[in-house]
């Protein structure tokens, strides 16, 4: 027991830092391409499909991760369905971001200016034509600074995948003090490496919103 | 109440009849009946509320209406069954607001619609932009973004937009309200040029100098309903006391 701080040990948290990155990385894409059916589903002309995914953002931001967490980990395992620490958090990442990336993607699709709608359907453009090429570059254009931002989110929520066993930052952290018993000193490198990851973000974040984002958004006449 | 009065006939591109509309409680339009023909020019004025956008935004099916009848180059409008996007391919609009697509060039706002709707090719549809762009005078404006155009050009790039997807009937939606009297003068000119050319258009517009000059019919609105309409004359010699005080020869 005991033995101080070595290169071993900031292997082994340089280590979970990346799959910290590695299950962030994944909560993006997953939710990223959840979250995007999800903001779609919240703009159907459809009442039906608005509803069910009004009623899925609800109860998935009504709901802690960590219980998503448990649910899936120990939760699934019950009904017979074994799931790795890695499936398990790369999943319920998923489904958490996907409500709130879904949410925060809804709002910048509606506020691009009706009228530019509008335009789009004066001009004979389906549905389909009318998202693609006119309502979503520049939703995007809005949407990057809020989703940058909510990275940092996302990152600092990866540190919940913990409680299933999921060897990430946070995690390696408890192992490597259960060994030394320096808290104060390893907690500190952890806060120390999530905020070096965070950080960068949150300035570009601001960066993106400072320089208007929207850069080509006029703000509308009447 | 009138039935449809053939609407259907080969000159007539708008007709509407007896046309209701509501929003909530408030009654927008209480049976407004008017008709344009091939190569006509009709003119909506009348005070803020009258109902005359609404009008305008129930031919191209911006809002459905509670009864009546509308039909426009054949389509009716007020079918529930209706071929939106056909009606649209035969209707160009032109807002207050221009509503340029931001992100793309002139080009870009204008070859879009030809090539996604019509599916006629890339060159075609730049071919043709160059053509509508010199129609509107500004040819030389192709690969600009809207933000770069004044309000002027840029609604004169609208019209172009609209121009590209040859429509048979134009509506125009107080095109020149957001602009200052020299802006506006260059894109009524425009206006002129196609209504010199034969294109059918219905307008919502506040100025009545333009008015004069360029409707073949003058539709008067007032609470809802027709209240006066015949030629440019009536501007000048306006017949009920309303339309008298709205175009200020009460003197």
């Amino acid at each position: 027991m005991g033995g101080s701080l070595n290169a071993n040990h900031l292997m082994f948290l340089g280590y979970g830092a990346l799959w910290t990155i590695g299950l962030s990385l994944i909560g993006l894409l997953g939710g990223g391409i959840a979250g995007f059916i999800v903001a779609l589903c919240r703009i159907s002309p459809s009442r039906i499909v608005r509803l069910i995914s009004t009623g899925y953002v609800q109860l998935i931001q009504g709901t802690p991760l960590l219980v998503i967490m448990f649910l899936t980990y120990f939760g699934l395992p019950a009904l017979g369905v074994t799931v790795s620490p890695l499936m398990a958090a790369g999943a319920s990442l998923t489904i958490f971001v996907s409500a709130y990336l879904g949410e925060i993607w809804r709002g910048c699709f509606e506020s691009v200016p009706k009228p530019q709608w509008e335009a789009a359907e004066g001009l004979a453009l389906s549905r389909s034509q009318r998202m693609m090429k006119v309502i979503l570059p520049q939703a995007v254009r809005i949407a990057t600074p809020p989703t940058v931002g909510f990275m940092v989110q996302i990152i600092k929520n990866t540190s919940l995948a913990s409680v299933v066993g999921f060897v990430e930052l946070a995690r390696s952290g408890q192992i490597i003090n259960n060994s030394l018993f320096e808290p104060f000193l390893i907690y500190t490198i952890i806060a120390v490496i999530y905020f070096a990851l965070c950080y960068p973000l949150s300035l570009f974040s601001h960066r993106l919103e400072k320089r208007g984002g929207p850069a080509r958004i006029e703000l509308e006449a009447a | 109440m009138h039935k449809i009065t053939r609407t259907d006939t080969a000159s007539s591109v708008v007709g509407l009849s007896n046309v209701h509309k509501s929003f909530g409680a408030l009654k927008v339009l209480n049976g407004v009946s008017f008709e344009v023909n091939r190569g006509e020019v009709l003119v909506l004025i009348g005070r803020s509320g009258s109902g005359k956008s609404t009008a305008l935004r129930c031919i191209d099916r911006f809002e459905t209406i509670d009864s009546g009848e509308i039909v426009v180059c054949g389509h009716r409008v007020s079918d529930p069954k209706l071929n939106l996007r056909a009606l649209r391919q035969d209707v160009g609009i032109v807002f207050q607001s221009y509503n340029l697509f931001p992100h793309l060039t002139i080009e870009e706002n204008i070859t879009l619609a030809p090539c996604s709707v019509k599916g006629i090719s890339k060159a075609q549809a730049k071919e043709q932009a160059r053509r509508v762009l010199a129609q509107v005078g500004l040819e030389d404006k192709l690969h600009q973004y809207p933000e770069q155009l004044s309000g002027g050009q840029q609604q004169r790039a609208a019209i172009a937009r609209s121009l590209a997807m040859q429509p048979k009937v134009m509506l125009f939606d107080e095109v020149t309200s957001a602009l200052d009297p020299e802006l506006t003068g260059e894109v009524l000119k425009v206006i002129e040029a196609l209504a010199a050319d034969g294109m059918t258009m219905v307008m919502v517009t506040h100025e009545m100098g333009f008015a004069r000059g360029i409707a073949n019919r003058v539709v008067f609105m007032h609470h809802g309903k027709v209240h006066e309409t015949g030629p440019a004359a009536i501007l000048t010699s306006p017949a009920t006391p309303e339309l008298a005080q709205f175009v200020g020869t009460g003197l």
